[in-house]
């Protein structure tokens, strides 16, 4: 099967002479003209729309990021753009609301990422043992959360945490125990947590599950015949083999996370807990937006994508090495 | 894997494993039966009756439902249906033709265009909808269904995934063969590349309509105009102001009731044409 590390460098070490020496010797075997424009007119569509709605924007957003307001000529003066270096960029990074928005995002990420992923592998190695009954029912039921968007599962797990409709608290209340809160500003991580980990722990079960599947079956018949228990198998053979697919759903998670904003906001409907800045994106929005700010709401989202990008880049080489060293 | 098993072990039902994933498939669908049964509840057994239990205003609920404000709710249906719909389909139709060139074909500037569809899928789409905002505000295009339905049409991942589908089910052979008996370019990726690649464009489609139908932040910036909003900004609308009229409250349950069903009919109903071995095969190495 085709990859990451095979597609592009498989065409990067084709050096240019070669490559044309080709298609010179396939044009004289053929006895006809290949045409060179086809490929580009079947990524026509893709190049344009990729220019227009990534790299413009992309390229916009670094001006805005490096441009300010400015005011001369006294208090009647007028405002004009200019631009700023890197004002707006430490101007932001160093405001202590958006610090303190990212301390919450790393808060909300480090409860959620683990306990996915975790509960993920754990449902796609019982999905993979054999004798374990109801899995097609199981697997069905746990991904099904993958079709509801983030903002109807905040709905539903919002009304499920709000005191006066809970059904939580009224099995609690039916125990003799008091109502817990779900949404004051201790427990909001957790509940808001949970919401994360419901939706995406199906499509990473799914995802470590086809993997699981893909490792062909001889690899630990010999540890079987040898009588070893499941989970040493599991531990000692099926996780190390995973890992490429696990840095990859750890990859989603944490761009997933970073990018947290429909169920804080629709979470904030319910409950005081939630500040308009409560996460990253959250605040950008209400810069861009509400106050105006737009140079370093600007300078935040290219921090944001650059930050993305740089933790991508990481997972993927960490990743690449993996499956080389697998390969050898 | 069964033929060589012949001690009763392996066979034996596993209860402790079967009881967790069964508790997991219960942890999931407890929001599912919860919105079942509220939306059967009248706003005043909504805060007064046990969850699970079921109400008597079901009916009353989707009749309130729909003549909100005229209907606006099923506007809102029709709207997600267009956004996702038209966008994932032609989402599609780009990714399949742009996955096909990179795969089948060898040019120059291939191995750069293939990095930069790589920055792409690693950067954040939610980070882009900002300034992707201000570029529509220029173009004169915000607060339009254009300014949803362009931006969601490229997908790099799309792409991605039709160039591996393409270089694994369109041999090169049949496509040699074809351009021998004189077939254009277009119509062999018409009549032979698409067809082949159509179970793996199937995964494509559903990827794309799923993740549009959910998008949130995207119309939430673009649209001010509450007519052209999907379910999600209708939905939120419906909380943010139940606030202050909690019969609203019953109104989104009922309304986050039956956006649901569409898509989780699609997902089980499509289930068998997934091809999600693709997405993680593909990254897999």
């Amino acid at each position: 099967m085709s990859s990451l590390t095979q597609g592009p460098p498989e065409a990067l070490v084709t050096n240019p002479t070669s490559e044309r020496q080709d298609t010179v010797r396939e044009r004289k075997r053929r006895g006809s003209i290949r045409p060179t424009l086809a490929p580009w007119a079947f990524l026509a569509p893709a190049i344009v729309l990729f220019v227009l709605f990534l790299v413009i924007p992309i390229g916009y957003a670094i001006y805005l990021s490096f441009v300010g307001l400015r005011v001369d000529g006294g208090a009647f003066g007028k405002r004009t753009q200019v631009f700023v270096g890197f004002e707006n960029y430490v101007s932001y990074l160093t405001n202590p609301e958006f610090i303190a928005s990212f301390g919450r995002l790393a808060l909300f990420g480090f409860i959620a990422v683990p306990l996915t992923l975790g509960l993920a592998l754990l449902f796609a190695l019982l999905l993979d043992l054999p004798g374990v009954k109801a899995t097609r029912f199981a697997r069905t039921a746990i991904f099904l959360p993958y079709a509801v968007p983030g903002v109807i599962a905040t709905l539903l797990w919002g009304f499920m945490y709000l005191p006066t409709t809970s059904p939580f608290n009224y099995a609690l209340n039916a125990i003799g125990l008091p109502d817990f809160d779900f949404l004051s500003s201790n427990s909001i991580y957790g509940s808001l947590a949970n919401i994360a980990i419901w939706a995406a722990v199906g499509f990473n079960m799914i995802i470590l599950y086809t993997a699981l599947r893909s490792i062909p079956a001889e690899i630990y018949e010999a540890a079987k015949l040898d009588g070893a228990p499941e989970w040493r198998i599991a531990w000692h053979i099926k996780i190390p083999l995973l890992a490429p697919a696990l840095l990859l759903t750890l990859l989603f998670s944490l761009i997933g996370t970073l990018q947290a904003y429909g169920e804080p906001m629709t979470l904030r409907t319910l409950s005081s807990s939630i500040s308009y800045s409560f996460f990253p994106l959250m605040k950008i929005y209400r810069d861009a937006f509400g106050t105006d700010d737009v140079s370093g709401a600007a300078a935040a989202s290219v921090v944001m994508a650059l930050g993305t990008l740089l933790i991508s880049i990481l997972l993927l080489r960490v990743l690449q090495r993996r499956t080389f060293d697998n390969a050898r | 894997m069964s033929v060589l098993a012949p001690d009763r072990r392996r066979t034996r039902t596993r209860i402790v494993p079967t009881i967790v994933l069964l508790l997991g498939a219960l942890y999931t669908l407890i929001p599912i039966i919860w919105v079942i049964s509220a939306s059967t509840k009248t706003s005043g057994e909504l805060f007064t009756t046990f969850s699970f239990l079921p109400g008597t205003g079901f009916i009353d609920n989707i009749i309130d439902l729909s003549t909100f404000n005229n209907g606006q709710y099923w506007l809102w249906g029709l709207n997600s249906l267009i956004y996702a719909g038209g966008g994932a389909l032609i989402s599609t139709l780009v990714s399949a033709s742009a996955g096909y060139a990179l795969a089948r074909f060898q040019f120059r500037g291939r191995a750069l265009i293939f990095t930069i569809l790589l920055a792409g899928v690693l950067l954040p789409q939610i980070t882009l909808a900002i300034p992707q905002y201000f570029l529509m505000t220029n173009l004169g295009l915000a607060n339009t269904y254009w300014s949803v339905l362009l931006p969601s049409i490229i997908n790099p991942f799309g792409i991605y995934l039709a160039c591996i589908y393409a270089q694994g089910s369109v041999p090169e052979e049949t496509i040699e063969a074809a351009r021998i008996d004189g077939a254009s370019e277009f119509r062999v990726f018409r009549s032979l590349a698409l067809p082949m690649m159509l179970p793996g464009l199937v995964t494509v489609f559903m990827l794309q309509f799923i993740g549009i139908w959910n998008n949130f932040l995207l119309p939430f910036i673009m649209l001010s105009d509450e007519s052209m909003f999907p379910l999600t900004t209708g939905l939120y609308l419906l909380l943010n102001r139940g606030t202050g009229t909690p019969v609203l409250y019953t109104l989104a349950i009922t309304g986050a009731l039956i956006s649901i069903i569409p898509l989780v009919a699609m997902m089980l109903f499509l289930q068998r044409y997934w091809r999600l071995d693709l997405l993680s095969g593909s990254l897999k190495g």
